[in-house]
């Protein structure tokens, strides 16, 4: 069980300005508040606009309507400079517990979970690792975002080339995510696609990490199929690969 | 060595960037380019091998300022350099630099027990020194030579992995603040031993102080009052480096850490931040070593004319990298070219800058 967060432990405790406050103006009621809470690392009140929309709703109407859109926007305020680093982690994990809870689910969801109560409907088979790399911050980003949002994710932590290879192809790995933060790391995730396109030729890659946002084409020269330069986008990436609608 | 090998203007590299750090238009912009994997290649060594003796880590500063004819020699090794000395290992790699090993910090609870290393045991930290005391003798006190510490503020992203840090930081703020006191002393000591072997200023990395890691209201409360709590008892200028973190929402705060250069970034608006610090704080950056790697001569001049153009004029601004260290994979044709930019827009009085 993830360690339960202080309540409102003062990381925003001013009213929203700027960017953010705009952003906030923009959002419906509860994803509003949401969004506040989480910014504020505010758990209790998350957890309570959680457990008024669940009343209203299944959980799956909740991750969607709320959570959702609540880590978006987070992501989008964050590529733009709007909000920090810690404030995406630790929400992020506000986020897994108080899903984890809706859910009543057990920490480690698998593959024998999909089409169950919270997990995506379509679900392809997921993965995510640290390439070569011992910054794992990144990848356990992007994990509490997919799984806050309901989907099954195999986590490989941090792999070689030959290891990540040999473990997608075991598990049928549909959509494989890649953390760097180094640039030789991230420039190694050439050598994993040509890999994979001769053992799993129907995995697709999705990368991300630092060197991805100072070099844009760079997804490209490694042959990756798509980038996410913010957690909240891998959602959007997902639904697109998958050709459903975001 | 020639100590002003590389430029040919009328001041020394020394001259140049003490008159801009001071606010004022020297000869020209002073270029702090920072190489540091690239000695290894200028010796054909690995860059473990490389590593490995102090005397090779001062020859291949001294070939690659000879090459570029870049401001300044720069004694960093590798950040994991400093977990070293905390009991730590460093992982290497034949193409960039290394990452740390295992946490040293395995569990909150150690961090009680805690005592920081002697810089005197660490066999690694020594090398460094020695390497810093074969440039001075070199440079004469005409080139600035720079040291390098971690923030107290960032280092234990090393000492415990990232995540439980901002668990930490978030949820235990009494061992926080215990580890931060140890490391502060570590850091004064360390930075401190450095200048006494010849350093002329102290690089202070603490990208967790950026805006792009902590809100502005955090960094008040932490890394803000660990910078100026350290950089008071450094015995030399101290640069504050975000290693490619945005300061726009902190940069009003920063001249009061005490830190008398801001390494910023290529996402920051250098014009912008530029206004904000002129005649408070000098700006050392903000060229994308990332994007770097594929650059022609045309652009790294475009690159460099940028800069200039947002943050020269008035002294105040030495032309570098964003993230204090050049990548491995950065062409040195690139690096060139950037030298020669630098010869040819970075003459002051820059009278192009009003024209264009």
């Amino acid at each position: 069980m993830l360690p339960r967060l202080m309540a409102g432990s003062g990381i925003w405790p001013g009213p929203a300005r700027g960017p953010l406050d705009e952003a906030i103006q923009t959002m419906s009621s509860p994803s509003e508040e949401l969004l506040q809470a989480l910014l504020a690392l505010n758990r209790v009140q998350a957890g309570e606009l959680l457990m008024a929309a669940r009343s209203q709703g299944s959980p799956l109407d909740v991750i969607e309507t709320l959570v959702r859109p609540a880590l978006e926007e987070i992501g989008r305020l964050w590529e733009e400079g709007d909000c920090a680093l810690s404030q995406i982690y630790m929400s992020g994990r506000i986020c897994e517990e108080l899903v984890e809870e809706l859910l009543g689910e057990a920490r480690d969801i698998d593959f024998a979970t999909p089409g169950e109560a919270g997990a995506a409907t379509r679900a392809p088979r997921l993965a995510i690792a640290v390439l070569e790399d011992y910054h794992l911050l990144g990848k356990q980003i992007v994990r509490t975002v997919l799984r806050a949002a309901g989907h099954a994710v195999k986590d490989y932590g941090r792999q070689d080339v030959d290891g990540l290879v040999e473990c997608v192809r075991e598990d049928g790995i549909e959509i494989l995510l890649v953390s760097t933060l180094m640039l030789p790391a991230a420039l190694r995730v050439r050598v994993l696609v040509d890999r994979l396109r001769e053992v799993s030729p129907h995995t697709r890659v999705v990368v991300g990490g630092a060197p991805y946002r100072f070099d844009e084409e760079l997804w490209r020269e490694v042959g990756a199929d798509a980038v996410g330069s913010s957690a909240g986008e891998v959602l959007d990436i997902l639904a697109r690969l998958t050709g459903e609608s975001a | 060595m020639t100590p002003s090998s590389g430029s040919s203007g009328t001041m020394t590299s020394m001259q140049r960037t003490l008159t801009s750090l001071g606010h004022q238009e020297p000869d020209r912009v002073p270029l702090l380019l920072l190489p540091v994997l690239q000695g290894a290649r200028e010796l054909g060594l690995s860059i473990e091998d490389y590593f490995a003796k102090p005397e090779q880590v001062a020859e291949g500063q001294l070939r690659l300022r000879e090459k570029i004819g870049h401001d300044c020699l720069y004694t960093f090794y590798y950040a994991a350099i400093e977990t070293e000395a905390w009991g730590g290992t460093a992982i290497f790699r034949e193409d960039g630099p290394p990452n740390a090993g295992a946490p040293v910090i395995r569990r909150f609870e150690d961090i009680k027990h805690l005592t920081p290393p002697r810089v005197e045991d660490s066999p690694s930290l020594l090398k460094v020194l020695e390497t810093t005391r074969r440039l001075a003798e070199q440079a004469r006190g005409e080139v600035p030579i720079i040291g390098v510490v971690m923030s107290p503020f960032s280092l234990p992203v090393i000492q415990l992995g990232f995540e439980p840090y901002l668990v930490l930081m978030h949820e235990h703020p009494e061992l926080f603040e215990h580890l931060m006191r140890l490391n502060e002393e570590f850091c004064v000591a360390w930075a401190n031993a450095q200048v006494a072997a010849g350093a002329n200023a102290i690089c202070y990395f603490d990208p967790i102080s950026s805006s792009t890691i902590v809100p502005r209201e955090r960094f008040l409360a932490t890394g803000f009052e660990i910078a100026r709590r350290t950089l008071a008892r450094f015995e030399a200028p101290a640069a504050m480096h975000f290693a490619s973190g945005r300061i726009a929402p902190i940069v009003d705060d920063l001249p009061a850490t005490g830190a008398a250069l801001l390494g910023v970034s290529w996402q920051d608006d250098l014009s912008a931040l530029k206004g904000a610090c002129r005649g408070k704080v000098s700006l050392l950056g903000n060229l994308n070593g990332i994007a770097m790697r594929h650059w022609t001569p045309e652009q790294a001049e475009a690159e460099v004319k940028a800069a200039i153009a947002a943050a020269g004029p008035g002294g105040g601004f030495l032309l570098g990298d964003n993230h204090g260290e050049i990548p491995w994979q950065v062409p040195d044709a690139v690096l060139m070219a950037i030298a020669e930019a630098v010869e040819r827009w970075g003459r002051y009085p820059l009278d192009w800058c009003r024209v264009e």
